[in-house]
């Protein structure tokens, strides 16, 4: 797992971040085929866009510090 | 089996696990970068302003911290507030404009280490050992409580929690070091911000803004004091909280928070792994303005369980004997109304990672204070570097074991856990005079210095356990009749600050003080600090520590 390249924190951050995304913006996508779960605000969709902030956020994060872009 | 809160999916459970794999990834990966003493206890003094400075703030957003003061604003309202702005923010602008270039100049690798250099030998002993095994203590203490609430939220075994967190901090920390622990504070901060911040975003949707759930508090409390700062704090008896402002102001606000926020070698050591002294400065800025901020995700949930929550919250003990939920339960309650699976398990995770990232610094500071402020000090004096850093990889495992020894002590005897709480605040308040004299007055000497520390100390035990022999006392420590608990500590705190300094003042006037040339990189008037006038006004320390003031006094006008 060691490299002579120092990988930046802001890499790690963004790679969870955007894995968690992907995780909760699909299950959201995939709840919609699901009866209501009867949670306050859940009309709303909270985790498709929360899901899609977040998948992008990570996303810009992972690709800005990626580390091996040499 | 009981019942519990919140039953997780599969999806969670992938969330939760992949924190886990993220946070122990970091850790291998930093191990062949810990090597020497600089790299493993000061993270090789090379983060930037930014990674030191939510790395600072992270080691002390610990999910007891978000849990209590959700709780505590379900029960005092926006008072809780205080804890957050005025009981940090003065105190933080303080540490990264006045205070860092003293601790970043002499190069002092912790806060008993700047003890040293300013007084003495029996300072720094008296600093030293109070401050490690405290630090450990409430390590424990925090385990405990925090494996309790997954018991009581998720049904986990208590034993199952403790041992595979503390495990995990173990693994990251020895590994890593400082650098390891700063990495997953900076990967914790953003988790609990994405996983706590879409309760209050879906709470004022709900409620129809802060307008709407102001009167929906009022409609629930019957008082309008649950959403003001200030305006209830000119008398102990018109507040949810029994508290006097000047007991806000001068109790919390400056000897409290002055004491952790300046003195607490847990936060400090983050910031001294700054790669220069502006980044040093700023480094406090940045986690003052982020601290300002904290509110949205901990305070806003609480008063938002005043107003939606169909339930009425209560103490543990009331909750116990009802079957009811109790107050420290706010936040989970409020995950389980709005989170359905994947947030959840994001909410969960957000929970956890403020747990290990709080004990992660605490095993951090305590390797370190132990390694060169106990162990090299006076144990071994002149051993090698490697020998040092073999050390606090082997004393971050104690610390964990201790921890988890008291963690198992408290499940014992659960009034352990008011007494070391108590014993942490004992010595904060005394410490923050024996600093800022240290730091801002040549004439202090190393006799006052070490007689002022153990004084204030001493008294502050003394008072601590006059309230606990006879609850009536309170009335002379807090000067009122209508003062409560919450008072006790701010009051204790003032009064204990008020002895350590007058002592350290007279004792230093009857005894000799060091020369000006032993003094300098140590105490203001002595110390050449690099001037800042190459940079432009947005580069400058102080122009940000003016701004986050600012914002500091509007907000608390706007919610007088």
């Amino acid at each position: 797992m060691t490299t002579k390249t120092p990988i930046s924190v802001w890499f790690f951050t963004g790679v969870l971040i955007a894995f968690y995304g992907i995780v909760i913006l699909g299950y959201g996508l995939y709840a919609l085929g699901l009866p209501p779960s009867g949670r306050a605000m859940s009309g709303l969709h909270p985790d498709i866009w929360w899901g899609g902030v977040m998948l992008v956020v990570g996303a810009i994060y992972s690709v800005k510090f990626y580390p091996f872009n040499k | 089996m009981t019942s519990h809160l919140i039953v997780l999916a599969p999806v969670d459970l992938v969330i939760i696990g992949a924190y886990f794999v993220a946070v122990l990834v970091v850790g291998f990966y930093l191990k062949g970068r810990s090597s020497t003493g600089e790299d493993f206890f000061l993270a090789g003094r090379e983060m930037t302003a930014w990674v030191a400075g939510l790395s600072f703030l992270s080691a002390n957003l610990g999910s007891l911290e978000l849990m209590g003061w959700a709780a505590a604003a379900y029960q005092y309202g926006i008072l809780a507030t205080h804890w957050y702005w005025i009981g940090a923010i003065p105190a933080m602008l303080f540490l990264g404009v006045v205070m860092m270039p003293f601790y970043y100049i002499s190069k002092t690798h912790s806060v008993p280490g700047y003890l040293k250099l300013r007084y003495g030998e029996s300072s720094r002993a008296l600093a030293s050992v109070c401050f490690a095994f405290m630090t450990v203590l409430m390590s424990g203490i925090n385990m405990y409580a925090m494996a309790l609430v997954l018991k009581v939220v998720l049904g986990w075994d208590i034993s199952f929690s403790i041992w595979v967190s503390s495990i995990t901090v173990a693994i990251y920390v020895a590994l890593g070091g400082l650098r390891s622990a700063i990495f997953n504070e900076v990967l914790q901060f953003f988790l609990i911000w994405l996983g706590a911040m879409l309760i209050p975003i879906l709470g004022l949707m709900e409620t129809g803004g802060w307008g709407g759930l102001k009167a929906r508090v009022l409609t629930a409390m019957g008082s309008g004091q649950y959403t003001h700062l200030w305006s209830g704090l000119g008398s102990f008896r018109d507040n949810p909280m029994g508290i006097h402002w000047t007991g806000i102001v001068l109790g919390l606000g400056w000897v409290i928070s002055f004491g952790y926020w300046t003195t607490d070698f847990l936060v400090v050591q983050r910031v001294l792994s700054a790669k220069d002294l502006r980044s040093a400065k700023m480094a406090p800025i940045i986690g003052a303005a982020f601290k300002m901020m904290v509110p949205f995700i901990v305070i806003l949930p609480g008063l938002l369980g005043l107003a939606v929550l169909p339930m009425k919250l209560t103490g543990e003990t009331a909750a116990l004997a009802a079957g009811g939920h109790s107050y420290n339960e706010v936040l989970p309650l409020m995950l389980a109304h709005y989170f359905g699976p994947g947030l959840m398990g994001l909410g969960i995770t957000a929970l956890i990672a403020g747990f290990m990232s709080g004990m992660a610094g605490n095993v951090s500071a305590f390797a370190t204070v132990w390694t060169y402020d106990i162990y090299r000090a006076g144990i071994r004096k002149n051993a090698s570097d490697a020998h040092y850093v073999s050390m606090g990889r082997w004393s971050t495992i104690g610390g964990v074991l201790i921890s988890i020894g008291t963690a198992y002590l408290v499940m014992q005897f659960l009034s352990i856990m008011d007494y070391v709480q108590a014993l942490f605040s004992f010595f904060i308040a005394p410490l923050l005079g024996t600093v800022m004299l240290g730091m801002l007055w040549k004439r202090t000497t190393p006799a006052g210095g070490f007689w002022g520390l153990l004084c204030g100390t001493v008294s502050s035990i003394g008072m601590w356990a006059w309230v606990k022999a006879d609850p009536t006392a309170l009335r002379y420590i807090a000067l009122s009749g209508n003062a409560k608990d919450m008072a006790e500590n701010m009051y204790r705190a003032l009064w204990s600050w008020t002895i350590c300094a007058v002592v350290t003042v007279a004792v230093s006037y009857c005894t000799k003080p060091k020369p000006e040339s032993e003094l300098k990189g140590l105490v203001y008037g002595c110390t050449e600090i690099p001037s800042e006038k190459d940079l432009s006004l947005f580069q400058r320390p102080i122009f940000w520590a003016v701004v986050v003031a600012v914002v500091l006094v509007a907000l608390n006008i706007y919610f007088w």
